[in-house]
């Protein structure tokens, strides 16, 4: 094993010497605290390490042991419902070991060692396995943890097989040549998981946001984008999409956020309950909390930690979604340990391997054919939530995360400003899955949903063009059919776009009525062409009560009740009669 | 825990001096982050820092700035310790400078303990929900924009706006409903005039708060560096009042923007790549570690609140100082130029301002059950008001419908009755109530905002019939 000795310290970074024979990424324990770091360069002698703990009080001289293995986190069961630290360092243990302020040098297992877990076999004795395969299952809440022989064991006789109640640590299958295998296994966070094949997605991934699911939608195995200024409601966001996703599991990384927004979905996610389910939503969550006041380099760590618990969930067949939240504090967590180095920076002082780093990240999502005999196809969706400094998407992570996600949804000040919450912005915003999901919306919502949705993104288009208009000659400028389509649009934004992650009857709004929400606009919007044409007026139109009836369609129950008013909507305006 | 007096030594190395910033020459045994002491020829006696530490250098920042350290004499003495201040229950209506040290001629305090001012961390997990609302009096707070126990909301303001004359309103008003607890302020100068922190100074007094408030001075014309301690030394305090002593905190720290510069100043010295305007690219993590110092903590009485106020520099809110503060605050109350001139007081635009921590602090117990739709309505109606305005200075008032001039009406007494209310205190009940009456201006299915039950209610129109 490697020992050195620290040569110069700076914030986040130490240099040591003597580091001959270590490599890159290898975890090393720095001080004699036993800070914990990682070799992220190396130059002849010289290593050096990003320290995932305040460096304050380490001096020079003192010893730096290398451990020779990278940076991995412990896979198996006991993660669910878990909450970590960048560093996969389970919280509670932590308050537990050093109270309610984070102190150093401490060491925790990531899985709980003393739990014991039912275990039952799916192999017997005499089969022969190999990396993937699954040997067995153990029940975690209401998810069947699949376990797994670890990716890397060749193909190999099992020559010892039990159910029973095991802990992490102990054998519970014994293969020949290779030896035991436990219920939990190492890998490497920097290292994606294999997987046999990637395949195109074509299911959505069905949020229950409007905007999300009708306009923009996300496919599972998807990556989307969600950038914004301050107050523009990016966190409520990933925490609706965390809360009601249709994925079985939900990885959330609160990556240099606030601690009071952890501790809020600390509190609120045991008592929510999945719509789907109707279990806690926090039994299909796993949590990495590095708050902004915790050290950086940690919080590089965090996206990969959460990541790679994503892809061994990946692996059993389930569809994981994963949240990060936000990932310009990774980057900026790259720019400050770049800095440390004195690399020569990129644009606005961002390393110039950042574009690299982030795709490299986005492009472990995916729908996977998984290794292992049977058909086991899962997948993970990356959700990444972007702080543009100043709100201005011009800036270097806004857009190189651009490039490489495939739903782009814009968040808007201005629309926070006047409460137009998701403000997400429906010009603006796109969905590059929309295409290969178009058969699955024909499928299971109607064969009109392509026409219903090009029609109400042509109204939205065809509003900012009318408001250019009113904003120079005034609205009475316009003729009655453009009247019309303002008063459309200010239905379409005002009665579908918005949606109240705080309400209990509209935070989830299921497929089906956001489809016959969109129908009872559509069918206002017809009947209202209609009646133009035969010389109706506005005013008769809005005599009729439907319009404070379609802003109460949000809290009607059920998506019958929705049906019933979209044909009352065409039939009450088609009964006019033109006025003479 | 570290200190090491046989490992202190002094060192008469210092071989080059740049702004604010001392390199030192073959320190040995020297640890990262500890502080020094540096006595000038003429026997005057600074404190410094290690920012940055090898075999053959050691680069320390000197709180009180250079001049006068020479590269022969001066001498440099590594204490062994990490950034420490004392701190007892005593400090209570006491005046330091900017690194703790008493400026109101009274002598040293006896510590009851010694902390690192740098603080650690709270583990997320450890923290408690905040939960409790604060009512401020102010009804663009209470009622949009609501501060809750434990929450950390900055006032961004623009040069000449009133931001002093809120912060000392809301210290003064400020109350939990239903309670008569502890609390004490910790008030935090960075680099404002005397006028300024004498302006808080007499409010206090004349409220008979002095007692409890401490006072942690730097003014204008102090040394700039310091401001880098003074807001750690400040909070270290705070933390130590909330959590031993279960005491409920409010912090006021004024002007973030001062202690932003005396960042860059260091950043530049150092020869570090700028971010934004010069701004070091770690400033997001430098202010996290400020602001992030709030809050509760499980098992614990005590709480801290911070109100941070800064200026932004030719009101652009974009600027790095408030954008880097709205990424880590929870909200923000933001003061307008153009409501101040037009005489509101306090002239708070409240477009742009957001409380987070909202919906933990309001609704059936807390406030009341319509609180939430009342002030969703009164944003939008005022928000739609204020577009009118524009489209009025284009084509005339005349070219509006009946229901927009309503619209425009209601915006103007919304500015004037609601968000201007000079040195009113007025109630939760108050502030509601008077939300009610300006939206009764409007017709009432324009209130879409707002439950039928909560109309048929609350509705100046149902109460009176």
């Amino acid at each position: 094993m490697v020992k050195g000795t620290i040569a110069r310290i700076s914030g986040p970074v130490v240099i040591a010497d003597a580091m001959r024979g270590s490599k890159m990424y290898d975890v090393v324990k720095v001080g004699e605290e036993a800070l914990s770091g990682e070799i992220i360069r190396l130059e002849g002698n010289q290593a050096v390490i990003q320290v995932y703990e305040d460096t304050t009080g380490l001096r020079i001289g003192e010893p730096v042991d290398n451990t020779g293995l990278p940076l991995s986190v412990e896979l198996g069961p006991g993660l669910i419902s878990s909450i970590y630290d960048g560093v996969q360092r389970p919280l509670p243990v932590l308050v537990e070991k050093s109270g309610s302020f984070i102190s150093r040098g401490i060491d925790v297992a990531g899985l709980d060692r003393s739990k014991k877990w039912a275990f039952l076999p799916s192999v017997k004795k005499g089969d022969r396995v190999a990396g993937g395969d699954v040997l067995g299952t153990v029940q975690e809440y209401h998810i069947t943890h699949k376990i797994m022989v670890p990716p890397d064991v060749p193909e190999s006789v099992v020559s010892g097989i039990e159910a029973g109640d095991y802990t992490v640590q102990e054998p519970v299958c014994h293969l020949e040549g290779t030896g035991p295998v436990t219920l939990m296994q190492k890998w490497p966070v920097r290292k994606g998981r294999p997987y046999r094949k990637k395949l195109d997605p074509t299911v959505p991934l069905l949020t229950g946001q409007r905007i999300f699911d009708s306009l923009f939608p996300l496919t599972k195995g998807g990556t989307a984008m969600i950038p914004g200024g301050f107050g523009t409601g990016k966190t409520v966001s990933e925490q609706t999409l965390a809360k009601w996703s249709d994925a079985q599991i939900i990885v959330y990384i609160g990556c240099g956020e606030r601690g009071n927004e952890m501790t809020d979905v600390l509190s609120e996610f045991p008592e929510l309950v999945d719509p789907r389910t109707g279990l806690p939503l926090m039994e299909r969550t796993i949590l990495v909390a590095n708050t902004s006041n915790m050290p950086v380099a940690a919080r590089e760590a965090s996206i990969y930690t959460g990541i790679t618990m994503g892809e061994y969930y990946r692996d059993m067949g389930y569809d994981v979604a994963l949240m990060a939240d936000s990932t310009s504090r990774w980057g900026e967590a790259l720019r400050e340990v770049s800095g440390r180095l004195e690399e020569m920076p990129g644009e606005e002082g961002y390393p110039a391997y950042l574009a690299t780093r982030l795709a490299a990240f986005y492009e472990r999502a995916g729908l996977v054919d998984c290794i292992g005999s049977g058909d086991r196809v899962g997948s993970v969706t990356i959700v990444g939530a972007v702080s543009p400094p100043g709100g201005d998407f011009s800036e270097p992570i806004t857009q190189n995360t651009l490039r490489i996600t495939g739903t782009f949804w814009a968040l808007d000040t201005n629309l926070a400003y006047r409460r137009h919450f998701p403000s997400v912005n429906w010009i603006k915003s796109y969905s590059l899955y929309i295409d290969s999901l178009n058969d699955w919306y024909l499928e299971n919502l109607g064969p009109d949903w392509e026409e219903l949705r090009n029609r109400m993104m042509y109204l939205l288009q065809k509003e900012v063009e009318l408001q250019e208009i009113v904003q120079l000659v005034g609205p009475d400028a316009l003729p009655e059919s453009e009247k019309a389509i303002l008063e459309v649009t200010r239905m379409i934004r005002e009665d579908f776009l918005q949606q109240s992650a705080y309400s209990d009857t509209d935070s989830f709004c299921p497929l089906d009525r956001q489809y016959w929400m969109l129908k009872a606009i559509q069918s206002y919007d017809s009947a209202m062409n209609n009646a133009i044409e035969r010389g109706v007026g506005l005013k008769q139109v809005s005599l009729l009560p439907l319009r404070s009836e379609i802003a109460r369609m949000k809290e009607l129950g059920s998506a019958g009740e929705i049906q019933a008013l979209a044909e009352r909507i065409k039939t009450s305006i088609d009964a006019l009669e033109a006025e003479r | 825990m570290r200190s090491d007096p046989l490992m202190s030594r002094d060192y008469r190395t210092i071989n080059y001096v740049s702004g604010p910033i001392m390199f030192v020459q073959n320190p040995i045994g020297v640890s990262y982050g500890e502080t020094a002491r540096i006595t000038l020829p003429d026997g005057e006696i600074r404190t410094g820092q290690v920012l940055d530490i090898s075999r053959e250098m050691a680069v320390v920042q000197v709180f009180e700035g250079t001049s006068g350290v020479d590269n022969s004499v001066t001498n440099i003495r590594f204490t062994g310790e990490a950034a420490q201040i004392d701190v007892s229950i005593d400090m209570l209506g006491r005046i330091f400078n900017g690194v703790g040290l008493p400026r109101d001629g009274r002598p040293n305090i006896i510590p009851e303990d010694t902390v690192d001012i740098a603080g650690t961390a709270i583990n997320p997990y450890a923290r408690d929900k905040p939960s409790d609302f604060i009512q401020t009096g102010v009804s663009a707070i209470d009622a949009l924009n609501t501060l809750v126990r434990g929450q950390k909301l900055p006032i961004f303001s623009g040069s000449g706006l009133p931001a002093n004359q809120l912060a000392a309103q809301i210290a003064r008003q400020s109350r939990v409903l239903g309670e008569g607890e502890q609390f004490a302020v910790v008030f935090v100068a960075m680099g404002i005039t005397y006028k300024e922190a004498s302006f808080f100074m007499n409010d206090f007094e004349r409220t008979g708060a002095l007692e409890r408030v401490v006072f942690f001075l730097n003014l204008a014309d102090d040394p700039t560096i310091e401001r880098i301690a003074t807001p750690r030394c400040a909070l270290s305090v705070a933390e130590y009042l909330a959590f031993t002593h279960n005491l409920h905190v409010l912090v006021i720290l004024t002007d973030m923007t001062n202690y932003c510069e005396a960042l860059r100043e260091i950043s530049t010295a150092r020869e570090e790549v700028p971010g934004r305007r010069g701004y070091p690219g770690y400033m997001y993590t430098d202010l996290a570690s400020i602001y992030e110092r709030a809050g509760r903590i499980k098992g614990k009485t005590g709480s801290i609140t911070q109100i941070p106020i800064l200026t932004m520099p030719d009101d652009d809110i974009t600027h790095p100082v408030p954008d880097l503060t709205g990424y880590i605050t929870e909200g923000q109350i933001v003061l307008s130029r153009d409501l101040f001139r037009r005489g509101a007081q306090p002239p708070i635009d409240s477009l742009p301002c957001l409380s987070r921590l909202m919906n933990l602090g309001i609704g059936p117990g807390k406030t009341r059950e319509d609180h939430r739709n009342v002030a969703d309505q009164l944003y939008a109606s005022y928000a739609y008001g204020r577009d009118l305005r524009r489209l009025v200075a284009i084509v005339g008032e005349e070219a509006l419908t009946e229901l927009d001039k309503k619209y425009l009406s209601f915006a103007d007494q919304f500015e004037r009755r609601f968000i201007s209310q000079g040195d009113e205190n007025r109630s939760i009940e108050q502030t509601l109530a008077l939300g009610w009456d300006l939206m009764a201006s409007l017709p009432e299915d324009e209130l879409k905002r707002i439950k039928v039950e909560y109309i048929k209610r609350y509705h100046p129109a149902y109460r009176a019939g």
